[in-house]
């Protein structure tokens, strides 16, 4: 039995590995598009850390302790890098891929199956992901916003909100049926970037609103990173971590088979 | 443990059946797009399916290529479940969809390397194959340039040139010609009668009898989702049609006149049939009919005799042109 299931694993693997090599190789002419990506959420944090930041100084948390506004934002700018370029990679270029270029029509008739290539994407979209939140960690440093050493763990925390959003992503492109959907989108993302405590700490919305916040899949990957970034750990880190994973699962789930549905008609 | 099921390769087996479909349909909500089918494809021979847009010929080949589950009925490919084995099927299949569906991202040379990899072809073996293609397929030149740069007979050759990375059992081709020009066309037929050459399995739909007569060992008419006759072109023109066929134009005369001259007709050939813009009589001799229409004192503007064709075949079954007004 396992025997099975090992080479089950590695030809999904080798399947959404081959996928992998087709994203690679088609955006290797693209690169100016990745680094335009990572420049964006740079400029928020210049524009938000050190602009606002020094105007407001030192905040005090509600747990009592007393933190720079920059050493506050920074975390939560970086938590919505990590966002953009995950849900940019996943529902904008996969929803081009699939209802635009029709690239997964042709792969229809290989053995990869729709959940290698809902696999493939998340890997995909991954690494991009990877290569802006390692370039934002690196300036982080280099402003000294990083506390200690044990601060590059928010760059696995990141990965977890990759993750979500890879899996939300998905979702997302094979539900759009047009371009002005992705406005939809954009909103929810924005209010999510405005309110899900990248600013202010929930506890200072009224009470009617935090409920609200605590859904949003941001709030949770901005406060597992910014709790490594400021080092303050608890057992509320597994909780996100939790529900980071569950979008991620759901997500591919619904996204494979959404496309199987479209696909194999 | 038993050895049945094993054969040594390069000893291709004839009678070995690749696909067989018994009462095979296929609905989509309250439209039944195939109507119970059956057919058999053996290794080695080039089918094809012959038949108007909307006989259910592509449907048929998307169950084929595991891509369309079957509604009802039976299908096996290689011996095995389409329903259940899908990805095992595909990967021993080559498939050229109508539409192409190449890679617009990706380069002439990209697109067969990356599709080799999804069929777990290594790099390096997939490079190779690949540039063996493109020669096959007369592309070498064009290897560096965009898909879209190319004309459409160049992408259906691309097409097929992939459909051949995985050194398929079976080679499944939708509407292979449709929409090229004259020339493109005979050299897509010129590459399919190479591979045939080298004892590849061919399965084909069209709507041009030209290319069922000249491509096909054994085929199928379709119609309205049902196999309406099969055998091999000379058997099907046989059966169904006199040896020759007489098409006599009257001018300006339409629809209704032809039919109305069509009665007058009666007897000069073995049946008679009004088009829109010409009647055929099919006749075993073109010199009777003529010495016939001679006799009775009619004249046509136009005579034509010729050997019978597919198309006729169609035209006697279904009552309708294959190609309606394409042009």
């Amino acid at each position: 039995m396992s025997v099975i299931a090992y080479s089950a694993a590695r030809a999904t693997l080798r399947s959404s590995g081959a996928l992998l090599n087709r994203n690679w190789i088609a955006m290797r002419r693209a690169w100016i598009l990745v680094i335009s990506g990572a420049v964006e959420s740079l400029l928020f944090l210049f524009a938000f850390g050190f602009g606002v930041g020094a105007l407001v100084g030192d905040i005090t948390l509600p747990d009592g302790t007393t933190v720079s506004y920059t050493a506050y934002v920074a975390p939560a700018i970086l938590a919505n890098a990590a966002m953009m370029a995950v849900l940019a990679e996943t529902s904008i270029n996969v929803f081009a891929k699939f209802k635009w270029m029709k690239v997964y029509d042709g792969i229809l008739n290989t053995p990869l199956r729709p959940w290698d290539i809902a696999l493939g994407e998340v890997w995909w979209a991954l690494i991009r992901g990877f290569t802006y939140i390692a370039a934002f960690v690196v300036v982080m440093g280099l402003f000294g916003l990083l506390d200690s050493w044990w601060s590059l763990l928010a760059i696995p925390a990141c990965v977890f909100i990759a993750l979500a959003f890879a899996g939300i992503g998905l979702t997302l492109a094979t539900l759009f049926r047009d371009w002005p959907d992705f406005d939809w989108m954009n909103a929810v993302v924005f209010a999510m970037f405005l309110f899900g405590g990248t600013f202010t700490p929930v506890e200072a919305y009224p009470a009617f609103a935090q409920p609200i916040v605590y859904i949003m899949p941001l709030y949770h990957g901005i406060e597992l990173v910014r709790g490594i970034s400021l080092g303050q750990l608890g057992p509320m880190m597994l909780v996100h971590i939790a529900y980071l994973m569950a979008l991620c699962v759901g997500g591919m789930w619904i996204a494979q088979r959404r496309l199987a549905r479209a696909l194999y008609k | 443990m038993s050895y049945e099921g094993f054969r040594l390769t390069g000893m291709p087996d004839v009678n070995e059946i690749l696909v067989s479909a018994a009462d095979l349909r296929k609905s989509y909500g309250d439209h039944e797009a195939v109507r119970g089918v059956d057919f058999e494809i053996r290794r080695g021979e080039a089918f094809g399916f012959l038949g108007a847009n909307g006989a259910g010929k592509s449907t048929t080949m998307r169950m084929i290529g595991c891509v369309s589950q079957p509604s009802a009925g039976t299908l096996e490919v290689f011996g095995r479940d389409p329903r259940t084995q899908g990805a095992e099927i595909r990967a021993r299949l080559g498939v050229v969809p109508q539409d192409n569906t190449l890679d617009g991202m990706l380069t002439v040379f990209e697109n067969l390397v990356v599709y080799a990899g999804y069929f777990g072809i290594k790099r390096r073996a997939a490079r190779e194959k690949a540039a063996e293609l493109l020669d096959f397929v007369q592309l070498t030149a064009r290897s560096k340039d965009q898909v879209n740069e190319l004309s459409g007979g160049m992408q259906r050759r691309l097409a097929i040139a992939r459909s051949l990375i995985n050194d398929p059992e079976l080679v499944i081709l939708d509407e292979p010609t449709t929409g090229l020009d004259p020339q493109a066309r005979h050299l897509v037929w010129e590459r399919l009668f190479q591979l045939k050459h080298r004892g590849v399995s061919i399965l084909l739909t069209t709507h041009y009898m030209d290319e069922a007569e000249q491509l096909c060992d054994r085929l199928v008419v379709m119609d309205e989702g049902r196999i309406i006759a099969s055998g091999s072109p000379r058997e099907l023109i046989d059966t169904h049609v006199t040896k020759e066929v007489v098409e006599l134009r009257f001018g300006t005369a339409h629809t209704a006149e032809l039919a109305a001259l069509a009665d007058t007709l009666d007897g000069v050939g073995a049946q008679i049939e009004p088009l829109p813009d010409k009647i055929l009589v099919y006749t075993d001799d073109a010199d009777d009919t003529n010495a016939a229409l001679e006799i009775r004192d009619i004249h046509p503007t136009s005579v034509l005799a010729r050997r019978a064709t597919l198309e006729d075949v169609f035209l006697r079954l279904t009552g309708r042109a294959l190609v309606e007004d394409e042009a």
